[in-house]
């Protein structure tokens, strides 16, 4: 499967109406990344190429486009820094009053079950204690669990199951008891 | 299979280098970045940053198996370490190799042979590198024994140390006993290693390293070497290539000893093997050698033209060493000053904080390596380098007027800084003259 310039083109339409803040994709001869809010230095690096060697004329449009909504600029007057947007995907429960992130206690491979094919540990709607294991982060095969930290109802799942999170980045969302 | 991505488990000034480096050659990055480094300047140019961890070294750029975590989830095909953290430890080396991940440095079998400093002694004997009269302090009548025979003044060494840290200077045999224990007890909190060794001090020595490339298969080339003797309390403040005043002879049988010790590793990537030179005896003895790349690379590179991160790169690429050892020519000198947030007069304390405004020297001959502009956090930490200053001219007065002029030209605030200190350096006229031993530093701040 090719994709033309227009494919190409329709893909970014469709990522910049969604909430979603970030794409991937990798097809025969062809890698888009697509990342919502890129500043700076976007546009002057190539992507890396698949066997095809065609690189990724998508990017540097994609960077024009996205540097007109970029996050707002610091104190400085220069853009925000380019860094993956974490967890703020469209939908539900956007963090508000009574809702609680609960950050990644580490950097590895976010977990929604204990092992594959388990069911998950929690669901949208799922009752959880302070303590209640809410998922694992798995880092060089060593298995981390990570705990609701307060009582409540789970909100929203933002990471995605099997992705990399990074330390800080806020897995799920909690509305507080 | 060429490397595509590469992940910069560092931080600062050199992560910065890294990522200008990879940038020219289509290289994508990826920086594994603390929380205290989310918004850095690096942060900002690598393609793409991940939080590893709290700002606590120990709780993120120390983590191993966080650093390979965040390359493999990332597609990283290669990890660089730049120096410091974790660049000399054997354990990274050795997870990237488990897990196909390239290390841009040595094999981790490399590292450990260089890392325990009694062992890099023994293979610098092999050799045929002279190294200081010294000898392992097994037990402390085994150490009193040895100091008979070294006789003092000497020093006291952490075989699991290196870089200055862990040194006691014993001045009388009677101490020798009680420093012995002290730096066991020391050398093994600070390093996991209680083991420690003795070597004569030398008191008139200056420090001459020199840069060394290795293909991995027993080719070896040396780059010159640099002057590292402007220091205070073991740490470099400014370093100079060639060093100035030594004879053809001296300075080729310093080029060759270093070869001769690499290639008896047949050590891959770039390395620096570090010489004590006894000024008053004229001779020179190895002290060890670093497996990384290290802070003073850009003298090298200025009087080069090499880029030694690239050869790193290419050299990690399996593509072994591109130049032979006739390719690398010598033109003129290059002195770079490293600029601290510390405050002089306050023992050179560090100074973290916010730079609220930072004007950086340029123009033909001056390089600047940093991650520092207005605005810029210093967190408390890490390292205080803000930036390397570095002059390159035809000759050696040419480059000291210009670093001296390029100083004058630094404005830095918000951070105390040790700008004005260097200015001072730059003008005594025992630097001035060149050749300063490893005591110039102290002897001018007793001033």
């Amino acid at each position: 499967m090719t994709l033309t310039a227009a494919d190409v083109a329709e893909i970014m339409r469709l990522v910049e109406e969604s909430g979603f803040d970030e794409l991937n994709l990798e097809v025969e001869g062809l890698k888009i990344s697509l990342k919502r809010g890129s500043a700076g230095n976007a546009g002057s690096l190539p992507s890396a190429v698949g066997a095809a060697g065609a690189s990724a004329s998508a990017l540097p449009a994609s960077a024009e486009a996205s540097r007109e909504r970029a996050p707002d600029a610091d104190a400085a007057g220069r853009p925000a820094p380019v860094l993956p947007v974490r967890g703020q995907q469209a939908g539900a429960a956007t963090a508000g009053p009574g809702i609680q992130d609960v950050p990644s206690p580490l950097l590895g491979t976010f977990y929604r079950a204990p092992k594959p094919g388990a069911p998950p540990y929690v669901e949208v709607g799922s009752r959880v204690e302070k303590d209640t294991v809410v998922a694992i982060i798995e880092v060089m095969k060593l298995m981390n669990t990570v705990r609701a930290g307060v009582n409540g109802t789970v909100a929203q799942i933002l990471a995605q199951d099997g992705s990399l999170v990074e330390f800080g980045e806020a897995l799920l969302r909690i509305k507080a008891d | 299979m060429a490397i595509r991505r590469i992940l910069i488990a560092n931080r600062g000034e050199i992560a910065v280098r890294i990522i200008r480096t990879c940038r020219e050659l289509g290289i994508e990055t990826v920086l594994a970045a603390s929380e205290a480094d989310r918004n850095s300047l690096p942060a900002r140019l690598a393609d793409r940053t991940v939080c590893i961890g709290a700002a606590r070294s120990s709780e993120s750029y120390l983590r191993v198996a966080t650093i390979v975590q965040a390359a493999l989830g990332t597609g990283a095909d290669a990890v660089h370490p730049g120096y410091g953290f974790l660049s000399e430890r054997p354990e990274l080396a050795r997870l990237c190799e488990t897990h196909g991940v390239a290390f841009i440095g040595p094999t981790a079998g490399q590292i450990e042979a260089v890392g325990d400093k009694l062992k890099a002694r023994s293979a610098a004997e092999a050799a045929r590198v002279p190294v200081v009269p010294g000898a392992e302090a097994r037990s402390v009548a085994d150490a009193v024994a040895a100091g008979e025979r070294i006789g003092v003044p000497l020093l006291v060494k952490a075989v699991g140390g290196g870089g200055g840290r862990g040194m006691k200077r014993v001045d009388r045999l009677e101490d020798l006993p009680a420093a012995v224990e002290l730096a066991s007890a020391e050398a093994a909190a600070a390093f996991g290693d209680p083991r420690v060794y003795l070597e004569r001090f030398i008191s008139s020595g200056r420090h001459v390293e020199v840069q060394v490339l290795g293909d991995g298969q027993g080719r070896v080339i040396h780059l010159g070497e640099r002057d590292c003797s402007v220091q205070r309390r073991y740490q470099k403040l400014v370093e100079e290539t060639p060093a100035p005043g030594l004879s053809d002879g001296l300075r080729r049988s310093l080029h060759q000893a270093a070869v001769r010790f690499t290639r008896s590793l047949s050590y891959r990537g770039a390395g620096t093997v570090e010489f004590l030179l006894d000024r008053d005896r004229g001779s020179f003895y190895f002290l060890e050698m670093n497996a990384r790349i290290q802070v003073e690379h850009p003298v090298t590179e200025a009087v080069t033209g090499v880029d030694l991160v690239a050869e790193q790169i290419a050299i990690a690429n399996g593509a072994g060493l591109r130049l032979a050892q006739s390719d690398v020519r010598r033109r003129g000198c290059a002195i770079e000053c490293r600029i601290n947030a510390e405050d002089p007069r306050h023992d050179f304390r560090p100074s973290p904080g916010r730079v609220t405004g930072a004007v950086w020297p340029a123009g033909q001959g001056i390089r600047v390596d940093t991650h520092i502009e207005s605005g810029a956090m210093v967190p408390p930490y890490y390292d205080s380098l803000l930036g390397k200053i570095i002059a390159q001219a035809g000759d050696r007065s040419a480059a000291v007027a210009k670093l001296r002029e390029a100083i004058a030209a630094t404005r830095l605030s918000g951070v105390a800084t040790n700008l004005a200190f260097h200015a001072a350096l730059l003008a005594d006229p025992e630097f001035q003259a060149g050749g300063v031993d490893t005591g110039f530093v102290a002897r001018l701040l007793a001033q």
